[in-house]
């Protein structure tokens, strides 16, 4: 189910892009916000929760799961070079998991990594939070890639139906309904941090048996029907 | 030995129907799909090319349906239309990558091999992106032979070449033909179709409107009802001396246009009558231009025929 081409190519073609620069910039800006709070205000354990819930979890990896997961084939499909690869022998579901993999290993080095690296230094890994949220930041990048990237693949809008999930969604009505908390990516990856860290601080609101479930159905029903869709894809001409 | 076969097929979008009913069959050699833009030549070569489902009919390679059918790319190359590419590889990373998809033993030597054939190591180390539109087809067209495909699909292949590369072009296609292959190129210029295809199928408004070689679609051109403007010294004798011959179906004097319009319909036998006649009867001619040689006329003919 992996192609080194399709991911060589798919590497490349999302890191080579304009919009790769968010990658940079918001892990960067998390990681200066990290050391200013440190040096400003000394190891606090609620403000290294605040910050990674908040920002990392709740703004960062979410934006970095929609530029990666939309970004590993929309572009491709909207300016019609995925004809290369599909003129080829090769199975559609595994371009889907292909690109997939990519997806998840650039969400995880360019959230995941820097939420361990700023929890650090903000508290050392005190009631293991660093490593908790960055647990949680790497089993959402999984969820987020798989459900970005078939939006990429079903829709030219992918990225504002990305932005519309993670911002308008997860963060504004799931800071208001409660209900839209337990249909949210980032809820079940905290459920499982919540398992690692200490001290109650790192808190969800789905249990953790649902949010495995949960988790485990969304990337795969995503990433088989993603394949179906690859499969199914038209591409029109020019007329 | 590949044919493709298009069965009854047709494509609609929405209430648009951009293929109706075709039926033909592109046999080993080099296949002309000859069509003035918009008459659904790009649609018909997605269909063919397994990206595009037919709304009705079957598209069939050796018998096996194309579409939904990764397999049949082991035999079919395409060059697409379109510009776009992966722009920030080389050209020979682009060719590689199209080897190693296809799973070659060899992907390395395939790719260059193929770059050879279109003439491109010169340039092979320079980004797709700054190539010229007559380089991107030749890196196209490499990455459609690298897997030396027994059907070649081209969409209008010439679109954006200089005269010479559009001859090495023409020349590849000529002797991938004679080796056996099957290769159907699209084309809007009647001229790139008659120096190069064996057999024409005309398409005109989504309509198969004709089918077989040159000199048949040729004839069936020519042998249309030509009309012509003609100006003269002396429009009526022109006109009483032109309509005596059956060459001519009809002649109407334009009076606001101060000129005579001719339909003729035998049309070597009129370009003969026309300056013998003026010549016999002392009249000068001043105009004579044909007011219906547009490709799109000469289309709507053969639907019509």
């Amino acid at each position: 189910m992996y192609n080194p081409t399709v991911a060589r190519l798919t590497y490349r073609a999302l890191l080579g892009r304009r919009r790769a620069l968010i990658l940079f910039i918001l892990p960067g800006l998390l990681l200066v916000t990290a050391i200013a709070v440190r040096l400003l205000t000394g190891a606090d354990d609620q403000t290294t929760a605040d910050l990674l819930g908040g920002f990392a979890l709740g703004t960062m990896v979410p934006l970095i799961g929609v530029i990666a997961g939309t970004g590993a084939i929309g572009p491709e499909i909207d300016d019609g070079s995925i004809v290369y690869l599909l003129a080829k022998p090769v199975k559609r579901p595994v371009i889907i998991c292909t690109k997939l993999l990519v997806a998840v290993g650039v969400t995880i080095v360019f959230s995941a990594v820097p939420t361990l690296i700023a929890g650090l230094v903000l508290g050392g890994n005190s009631q293991n939070l660093a490593v908790a949220y960055a647990l949680s930041a790497a089993v959402a990048s999984v969820a987020y890639s798989a459900v970005f990237l078939l939006l990429g693949t079903v829709t030219r809008h992918a990225v504002v139906a990305g932005l519309v999930y993670a911002l308008v969604w997860e963060s504004l009505f799931g800071s208001l309904v409660a209900g839209a908390r337990t249909l949210s990516v980032q809820q079940w990856a905290l459920a499982l941090g919540g398992k690692v860290a200490d001290g109650g601080l790192v808190t969800s609101d789905v249990g953790l048996p649902a949010a495995v479930v949960l988790l485990a159905v969304v990337t795969a029903g995503a990433t088989w029907y993603a394949g179906q869709k690859l499969r199914g894809l038209t591409i029109a001409g020019e007329e | 030995m590949t044919t493709l076969t298009i069965d009854h097929v047709s494509r609609w979008f929405g209430n648009v129907v951009a293929v109706n009913d075709i039926t033909m069959s592109i046999d080993p050699g080099v296949t002309g799909l000859l069509g003035p833009n918009g008459a659904g030549k790009s649609t018909l070569i997605n269909m063919m090319g397994g990206f595009l489902a037919p709304s009705a009919g079957k598209v069939s390679l050796d018998g096996r349906q194309v579409w939904r059918n990764e397999d049949s790319y082991r035999h079919i190359g395409i060059v697409p239309e379109r510009e776009s590419m992966y722009d920030f590889l080389t050209g020979k990373e682009f060719v590689l990558a199209n080897a190693e998809l296809h799973g070659l033993p060899d992907p390395g030597a395939a790719a260059r091999r193929a770059l050879a054939t279109v003439e491109m190591e010169y340039a092979e180390s320079r980004k797709i992106a700054t190539y010229s539109k007559g380089m991107r087809q030749r890196v196209k067209m490499a990455s459609a032979l690298v897997h030396d495909p027994s059907v070649l699909l081209l969409d209008e292949p010439f679109n954006g070449m200089d005269p010479r590369q559009r001859m090495q072009l023409m020349e590849l296609l000529r002797r991938m033909g004679e080796d056996g292959r099957t290769v159907l190129f699209s084309s809007h210029i009647l001229e790139e179709v008659e120096q190069l295809a064996d057999h024409i199928e005309v398409v005109v408004a989504g309509r198969h409107a004709a089918s077989g070689n040159f000199r048949e679609i040729r004839r069936l051109m020519t042998d249309r009802p030509h009309r012509y403007l003609l100006r003269s010294s002396d429009d009526r004798a022109l006109a009483a001396a032109l309509i005596a011959d059956p060459s001519t179906a009809g002649i109407e004097v334009d009076l606001a246009e101060g000129a005579l319009r001719v339909q003729a319909v035998d049309f070597p036998r009129f370009t003969e009558l026309l300056p013998r006649v003026a010549r016999e009867h002392g009249i000068r001619l001043l105009t004579v231009s044909p007011s219906d040689e547009s490709l799109e006329s000469v289309f709507s003919y053969l639907v019509a025929a």
